[in-house]
């Protein structure tokens, strides 16, 4: 919010800092002699009642906005129920503790499931990108590989693995339902994250291989050393989204009896009919998903700036 | 003045004056004040067949989908087969709905207790009354008194358990929301936290998976399952009642109801003259002889 001052009179030197970061007018003196037109005052006070009269009028309509929201919901026939329902501090409280208990789960499953996407993921890509007939047998492998899981509803997925994997009564298999839960993840996701990395590997300019192969490097060299490399940098930012989504998914391993933090909340809800637990648990996901937007966005950044430098390689 | 943004000025305001005007006059119709207590007064009577339903002249009946054995039959609550559909016709006669005059409706368990307009006039879903759920829905009387039983493989772990605390040791599961999942954590009190799935089909494959060693539901469906669905599993026992009083399925209806009384109503009479007796007979007929568990 600025303050005006009223009316500033036309010659009044202007101390105030100025919102539009022009220039610094008003004071007449200067080491180089330069003296602002009037003119040129005349437009930087312009400038900044223009920049005034736009702050005045967002707040007013955000007021305003707000106001008829608050209207809205509070007026509503229906508030004093939905606010005992939804916004209960009574069961926001009992399920807090339950619900970060679950979660402690659903972060366990990111960080391994994580890793292990982006190795089984970049591995899937690098066997899709392969040049040479003789790979053909593996680039089509890992396109059915890319093509099915990709396609193929992450609930029905865990569904088969949690549910079906057991019934094979196989030896040494294991039928817990988080490591099945897991596997399942981590099938879907490296199939999302092979083809951002294949996109990434595609996006390289030939003339990057080129040029590496005229140096005498191999294809694998160029590969690793060259193309790679400038590959991932530019995978990041959809790289971290996907890992973003991931964490919200991993609560589906609940299918198979693990409780994660919506299922802690989902506990709470069945015996109380109050559905106070679920906000609480969507809030604990959106402070966990916040940070790593922000690291997200500061990747992004750093690498724009690097680019901008020509640091790109 | 630029006419470009004087008419962006207008057109501001006239949202502004539109959105006011939302708020303040086009509020939905307002819920007739729900009293937490359902009210039996005489101006709300029970006049057969011309009850204040949602649809008048008709009575909508709400359960879940898929409608399990042997509450319902064949997944078909309208065929008037198994126990819930049975006496959900019962108290619809006795209200002065005839068969011809109820409609069933699908609500998952989860919506049948949102606040808002109910589109329903009760629910039938095995649905037990506890004091806690009473905050956000109405019950009718209890139509049916539930004990809760531990199933588990033959010749599995959990098998040759006798007591409470043979089961303590064991990964036990359960659906979730149920009184059945209440019974593992507050009286089983095992070690390893319980396995907790969506829908007792998923308790079910668990346990034929040997990824649970027991899973707890109420008995009428412990006794379909291992007759019916999971024929290498047996009832290992029953759980005796918490605190003295019997667990009941109770008719949920939306809070502060003009039904409730009329329905617990027709409820204590079935009760009275036999009814409920000959329909559990009909349809829960041998679900009375499992150990009981201490």
């Amino acid at each position: 919010m600025t303050v005006t001052k009223g009316e500033s009179t036309p010659q009044g030197a202007d101390d105030e800092g100025d919102m539009t970061g022009g220039a610094r007018g008003g004071a007449p003196v200067a080491d180089d002699g330069y003296v602002p037109s009037e003119r040129r005052l005349e437009r930087e006070r312009y400038k900044r009642a223009r920049a005034r009269r736009a702050t005045a009028i967002a707040a007013l309509s955000t007021l305003v906005t707000a106001a008829v929201l608050y209207l809205v919901v509070v007026d509503a026939p229906g508030w004093p129920r939905t606010k005992e329902t939804f916004f209960s501090a009574q069961y926001a409280r009992e399920a807090f503790p339950k619900v970060l208990e679950g979660l402690w789960l659903n972060v366990r499953l990111l960080l391994v499931c994580g890793a292990a996407v982006l190795i089984l993921g970049m591995l899937i890509a690098v066997a899709r990108t392969l040049r040479g007939p003789v790979f053909f047998p593996l680039r089509v492998l890992a396109a059915a590989y890319t093509d099915f899981f990709r396609g193929l509803p992450l609930i029905i997925n865990l569904m088969i693995v949690v549910l079906g994997v057991p019934a094979l009564r196989l030896q040494g298999v294991t039928v817990d339902p988080v490591l099945l839960g897991g596997t399942a993840l981590t099938l879907t996701y490296s199939a999302y994250v092979a083809e951002v990395f294949r996109a990434g590997i595609e996006s390289i300019h030939p003339s990057q291989r080129a040029a590496a192969r005229s140096l005498g490097l191999t294809n694998r060299q160029a590969l690793r050393h060259v193309v790679l490399p400038q590959a991932v940098r530019r995978q990041v930012p959809p790289l971290l989204n996907d890992l973003v989504s991931l964490q919200k998914d991993t609560g589906l391993v609940s299918i198979g009896g693990a409780v994660d933090a919506v299922r802690a909340a989902d506990i709470i809800v069945g015996r109380s009919l109050n559905y106070t637990p679920y906000i609480v648990a969507g809030l604990v996901f959106v402070a966990l998903t916040i940070p790593m937007t922000r690291f997200t966005d500061w990747v992004t950044a750093r690498m724009d700036r690097q680019r901008a430098q020509g640091g790109s390689i | 003045m630029h006419p470009a943004s004087r008419a962006l000025r207008r057109a501001v305001a006239a949202a502004t004056v539109a959105l006011l005007a939302t708020a303040v006059g086009c509020a939905p119709q307002p819920e007739d004040k729900a009293s937490a207590t359902p009210s039996g007064s005489a101006a709300k009577s029970c006049a057969k067949g011309e009850l204040a339903t949602r649809t008048s002249g008709k009575l909508t009946i709400a359960t879940d989908e898929p409608a399990y054995e042997p509450w319902f039959k064949d997944d078909k609550p309208a065929n008037g087969k198994g126990f819930e559909s049975a006496v959900a016709y019962a108290v619809a006669k006795r209200l002065g709905y005839d068969t011809s005059a109820v409609l069933w409706q699908s609500v998952p368990f989860n919506k049948a207790f949102a606040p808002g307009v109910k589109t329903f006039d009760f629910d039938i879903n095995q649905v037990s009354i506890s004091t806690e759920r009473k905050k956000a829905v109405d019950f009718s009387s209890g139509y049916y008194d539930v004990r809760q039983a531990v199933i588990a493989l033959k010749g599995g772990k959990a098998a040759a358990a006798k007591s409470i605390a043979d089961l303590k040791n064991l990964k036990l599961g359960a659906q979730v929301g149920t009184t059945s999942l209440d019974y593992i954590t507050d009286v089983v009190k095992p070690k390893q936290e319980a396995a907790v799935y969506a829908k007792n089909d998923q308790a079910k494959s668990a346990l034929k998976n040997g990824q649970v060693d027991a899973v707890v539901t109420d008995l009428p469906t412990a006794f379909y399952i291992t007759a019916a669905e999971v024929t290498n599993a047996k009832i290992v026992g029953q759980f005796e009642n918490q605190g003295g009083t019997p667990e009941q399925f109770g008719l949920v209806l939306d809070k502060g109801s003009a039904l409730t009384s009329c329905v617990t109503g027709a409820v204590d009479a079935l009760r009275k003259d036999g009814t409920l007796a000959k329909i559990e007979k009909q349809w829960l007929s041998d679900a009375v002889d499992a150990p009981v568990l201490k």
